[in-house]
């Protein structure tokens, strides 16, 4: 099948910044900027960790993103290979069953980054330009499970409760949050449920104990 | 565009709380500050929200929200059901703006898919997306009112919602949650007898509309209680992330179905938003209400100009075959039945597609691994965003203005809490 030639409905992001791109990676010199790319119009930037603030700060202050439009935690636990196994078996192994209305060859998902999790934001040019002309970009860090990331409350205050679900729902720790505490679950809630491994259908049934 | 054309307004200071930005804590030493609960049951909390406020005599000193009671598990539920399922959960989140739930779930796979939406299909969806809209614009005024002492418009605004319903249930036979939008179009075509009814509506609306401005424009008690309360800059607007009507009634000009050009058909019918000056509460009604005349408009341009031609897009792997093939066509019949029990297969890869729902930016970042169910999707509620700011608004105003300024941000708390 010809790769799709019309236009998708979907809401643009805009024009690519990639110019932005190489003025961040300037300015952060050495190992800031991972890598970055577009696809399906959507400028993904990946970071690293250690930088994340210094890169949202950046964004907001020079670049002009100035609206946090979200900020989401994805696990990529057996992204890649067997668990994410949707592939078709026996005859139809290495079939690609993937792309719409084709049967080419496989292109097995390979995670993005070499660490479990990553954090994302999707930041957006808002008061800064005509609306016309606003943008968005991802920016993404990869992170194990444990290691923390730094707050970003204090460039964009209102990661503060998109944090707290983060904690409560991924279990990612971030460093300096003056209040992570879960906030959909209760308190006493064990795990983090949006984790590949958190089981399914397994939860003890509550207030059982005494019956 | 308008914000830069208008002279520059004063606005007050309103600074971002620290340490915490959406809890206010006291500052004031008085060993007489009350702690009271409101809710998580108070028909005033719109759902089950629980603020806990901190009262010295009747002034919000401190306030802090508890999420999290209607928590169901949507995010973690939709990685377990393969895309076409799915559709039928978002909608439950924001269950006043339940069809922006269906189209943007839908427009995030196509995204992902790369399919074209056939034009019709695309004009449908925007006259249901505005259908929806008038529907929660018509409980937040309804409920609103409420929450500030007046009964009638309630009754008025929910006989005019049930005709809003009226329609989705002539075309999908449903009143609510209709699963109507597909991956690829829409699932039925509009049935004869629609167009006439949707004007009838439309006429009807705008006479009622006009009533209902009035009863919030012109009542003294309503302004007194609404005029001048809670106050959000632009700034602080931009800083907290509110989106939607809450930011527009700030002045800011930003809505999705105008910015960049839109999404879907609202590009081919150029939409301006609505826009008001003050940002206060009163303000924050009017955006709405202007808005539901906006989304008549809307819905009559759409009627106007209803393309023909299909309703659903025609790639088999991806849409279910029309019903009649069934009974003929072998290929059809498997295709039924692979999409039906196996889903269809997306490419890998990561989207977000942001849309707008009546309570401002509905986001879905959905990532795919190739196969018939999603990776992750994450849905970026606006209520939950919203509900940050309300301890900065609230803060050093009347315990009775806290419920206007609640009412006035429309959170829904399905949509807050997944």
């Amino acid at each position: 099948m010809p790769e799709p030639a019309h236009e998708i409905s979907s809401p643009t992001w805009g024009e690519p910044d990639t110019a932005a791109v190489d003025r961040l990676s300037a300015h952060l010199g050495e190992g800031g900027v991972v890598t970055h790319q577009i696809d399906r119009g959507e400028l993904t930037i990946q970071v690293a960790v250690e930088r994340w603030v210094d890169v949202a700060r950046y964004l907001r202050d020079a670049e002009g993103y100035d609206f946090l439009s979200d900020l989401m935690t994805v696990d990529w636990l057996g992204y890649s290979g067997e668990v994410a196994g949707y592939w078709s078996s026996g005859a139809f192994a290495g079939k690609d069953l993937n792309r719409v209305g084709s049967s080419g060859l496989a292109a097995v998902a390979t995670a993005p980054g070499p660490k479990r999790f990553s954090v994302s934001c999707h930041l957006l040019k808002l008061l800064t330009v005509p609306s016309g002309q606003s943008r968005r970009v991802r920016i993404q860090a990869f992170v194990d499970d444990g290691e923390e990331v730094d707050t970003l409350i204090g460039v964009y205050p209102s990661a503060d409760y998109h944090e707290r679900e983060a904690w409560d729902m991924m279990g990612i720790p971030f460093r300096g949050h003056p209040n992570l505490k879960r906030i959909l679950l209760p308190d006493y809630w064990e795990g983090h449920p949006q984790r590949k491994d958190y089981p399914i259908g397994g939860e003890p049934v509550q207030f059982s104990d005494d019956v | 565009m308008a914000t830069t054309e208008r002279p520059t307004k004063l606005w007050p200071t309103l600074e971002v709380l620290s340490p915490i930005p959406s809890e206010l804590s006291p500052s004031t030493d008085n060993p007489d500050v009350l702690e009271i609960n409101l809710g998580p049951n108070h028909p005033s909390t719109h759902g089950v929200l629980r603020l806990v406020a901190k009262l010295d005599g009747e002034i919000v000193v401190g306030l802090r929200n508890e999420l999290g009671y209607v928590h169901t598990g949507i995010e973690k539920n939709l990685e377990q059901k393969t895309y076409w399922k799915g559709i039928t959960y978002v909608p439950r989140m924001d269950y006043l703006s339940f069809f922006t739930g269906e189209v943007g779930y839908c427009m995030s796979v196509e995204k992902l898919l790369g399919l074209e939406v056939p034009r019709r299909a695309e004009y449908i969806r925007v006259i249901f997306q505005e259908l929806t809209r008038l529907h929660s614009h018509l409980i937040f005024l309804g409920t609103g009112s409420v929450d500030l002492g007046g009964i009638a418009l309630l009754f008025y605004c929910f006989r005019d919602r049930d005709h809003v319903l009226d329609l989705f249930e002539m075309v999908t036979g449903q009143r609510m949650h209709p699963r109507y939008c597909q991956v690829g179009g829409v699932a039925e075509d509009l049935p004869r007898g629609f167009e006439p009814e949707a004007r009838k509506l439309v006429r009807y609306l705008r006479n009622k509309i006009g009533e209902y401005e009035g009863l919030i424009e012109k009542n003294p008690i309503w302004r007194e209680r609404t005029v001048g309360v809670g106050v959000i800059p632009p700034d602080f607007a931009i800083k907290m992330a509110l989106s939607g009507p809450n930011l527009r009634a700030s002045g800011v000009d930003w809505d999705l179905r105008s910015a960049n050009g839109g999404y879907g058909a609202y590009r081919e019918l150029g939409y301006s938003p609505v826009l008001a000056e003050n940002g206060d509460t009163f303000d924050r009604f009017w955006v709405r209400v202007q808005e539901m005349r906006s989304s008549l408009d809307l819905i009559e341009m759409c009627l106007d100009g209803l393309p023909s031609g299909p309703h659903i897009a025609d790639d088999r792997k991806v849409v279910l075959p029309p019903r009649h093939e069934l009974h003929t066509s072998m290929e059809s019949l498997i295709h039924h039945f692979k999409i039906v029990t196996e889903g269809f297969r997306v490419p890998a890869g990561q989207v977000y597609v942001p849309i707008e729902s009546a309570r401002g930016e509905f986001g879905f970042y959905m990532v795919s691994d190739g196969g018939p169910k999603p990776w992750r999707v994450r849905l970026r509620p606006p209520s939950f965003v919203a509900l940050e700011s309300i301890a900065a608004v609230a803060n050093g105003h009347y315990l009775a203005d806290l419920i206007a300024i609640l009412a006035s941000l429309d959170p829904v708390m399905g949509d807050c809490d997944r």
